[in-house]
């Protein structure tokens, strides 16, 4: 589904990713993580094409991101992704911020758009506050929203760069709670973040990045029981000890 | 030795004063929708990654802003007639001068709308760009549906404040003998050897208006919270 093969990127003289591969197959959680800087936010933005890069290439569903005739926007429009501060678009209701892409983007009828728009909205647990605006919803609830904006394009895959890690920490669970369940539904994720539980519980594999290199890929299981690189055995140790 | 103020000419002269108010306010519209509307492309393009057009429209704001206001408006009282006639056939000697000052304002006006704007444009995160292109959005429709409104609310007491400066500019159209307010003020006290009174009451109503509009500013202001 996403295939990443020898991506390297600088931002002049400085690079940020270099020699880059992994594969995420249909239906796979992948959960990226690494110290702060190492280019996770850097190569998931790669994916969908919001960041360009030099060398290597990706290819999202037999689409490949880097080529200059692939027409982005309708590669994006089925690529979901999550950011870390939820990116709800403020001046938009809840209900518009759901159904705006989903009309402009994809076509969709209004209403056609608004019914699928309030049943994401509904199971993301949040079918109250349709009419609202998003300064109105706590941390927790914005994300939910955003997940559920995401869906509400129908994506072939899922895209999380650190969700979680701007919620106040009694908000975390709610918003994980809705991304095992869509893990346990099948659907292909990578995700960035530092939440080990929900890396044990549905991740397949792990990758983890140290200045901007691959330094690990493997299992979930063989990357908790034994990781190979010190680098990672040092950085599990940090945030597991959290 | 008192100066004998003798306001009895204003009474009769309010029509023709009232016909010059509306040429001031129909001047300071157009600049503003004008200057809005190019403003904002100018904004656009300077924003561009494309150099030629990032260029361009930096070239083109630095150029109206080194110049003096009343300098602009004389090159097009001069210009634009001899403009109009040739390409629309007008007869030599039509009065476009009402023409020529739209003109000419709008586009000065558009170089500071332009600046204006581009700040707006900046103050949107830059988040909100990435997540308007992750959900599938053009350039244009990312801009239309989720920076520009955001950028406008944000810029709403800078716009007004434009517009107050614009709408006291334009009485530098007397350069053209052209009778908007200020003008048409000036005539009427020339007329009955009243100046004083006359340019006192123009004052006075430049004052009240645009004082009145800076408190809507104010307002404004808090409610954006900027
Ligand atoms: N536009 C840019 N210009 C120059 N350097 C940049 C730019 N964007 C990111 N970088 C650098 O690239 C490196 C990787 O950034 P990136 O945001 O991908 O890291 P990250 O792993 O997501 O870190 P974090 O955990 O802090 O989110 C950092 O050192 C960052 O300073
Ligand atoms: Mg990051």
């Amino acid at each position: 589904m996403i295939s990443i093969r020898g991506v390297s990127k600088h931002y002049g003289s400085f690079q940020v990713l270099t020699d880059c591969s992994t594969e995420v197959n249909k239906g796979e959680v992948i959960v990226v993580c690494g110290p702060s800087g190492s280019g996770k936010s850097t190569l998931i933005k790669c994916v969908n094409g919001l960041e360009p890069f030099q060398q290597g290439e990706i290819v999202v569903n037999g689409i490949s991101v880097g080529d200059p005739k692939t027409n982005l926007p309708r590669l994006r429009a089925h690529v979901g992704m999550v950011f870390q501060h939820f990116e709800l678009f403020p001046h938009m209701s809840i209900a518009a911020n759901l159904t705006v892409a989903q009309e402009k983007v994809l076509g969709r009828p209004r209403d056609e758009a608004l019914e699928r728009g309030l049943k994401l909205l509904d199971r993301v647990g949040l079918k109250a506050h349709a009419h609202k605006h998003p300064g109105e919803l706590s941390g927790g609830q914005q994300q939910r929203v955003a997940i559920a904006r995401a869906l509400a394009m129908d994506p072939i895959c899922m895209l999380f760069d650190e969700p979680t890690s701007a919620l106040d920490p009694e908000m975390i669970n709610e918003v994980l709670d809705v991304m095992v369940e869509l893990a346990q539904e099948g659907m292909t994720m990578m995700v960035v973040t530092h939440e080990m539980g929900f890396a044990r519980k549905v991740a397949h594999r792990v990758v983890f990045m140290d200045q901007g290199r691959i330094v690990e890929d493997a299992a979930k299981e063989a990357f908790f029981a034994t990781p190979r690189s010190e680098r990672a055995q040092q950085f599990l140790a940090k945030i597991l000890h959290h | 030795m008192g100066y004998d103020f003798d306001w009895s000419s204003i009474p009769g002269a309010l029509p023709f004063l009232w016909e010059g108010m509306k040429i001031t306010l129909d001047i300071t519209a157009t600049a503003i929708a004008v200057g809005i509307v190019w403003g904002t492309l100018l904004a656009m393009m300077r924003l561009s990654s494309l150099t030629p057009l990032s260029w361009l429209a930096a070239g083109y704001v630095n150029l109206f802003r080194s110049i003096p206001l009343v300098m602009v408006l004389l090159w097009f009282f001069l210009i634009v007639p001899r403009l109009l006639e040739s390409v629309l056939g007008l007869a030599p000697g039509s009065d476009v001068r009402l023409a020529s000052a739209m003109v000419g304002f709008a586009l000065f006006e558009s170089a500071y709308y332009a600046e204006i704007i581009r700040a707006g444009i900046q103050s949107v995160p830059k988040g909100q760009v990435a997540a308007a292109y992750a959900l599938g959005m053009s350039y244009g429709q990312a801009m239309r549906l989720v920076v520009l409104p955001q950028a406008f609310r944000n810029m709403v007491p800078l716009l007004l404040t434009q517009a107050i400066i614009l709408f006291q500019d334009t009485s530098l159209v007397y350069v053209s003998a052209l009778a908007d307010f200020f003008g048409a003020a000036y005539k009427v006290g020339d007329r009955d050897g009243r100046i004083v009174e006359l340019l006192l009451f123009a004052g006075a109503v430049y004052f009240v208006i645009c004082y009145s509009a800076s408190l809507l500013v104010r307002y404004f202001r808090k409610r954006v919270g900027a």
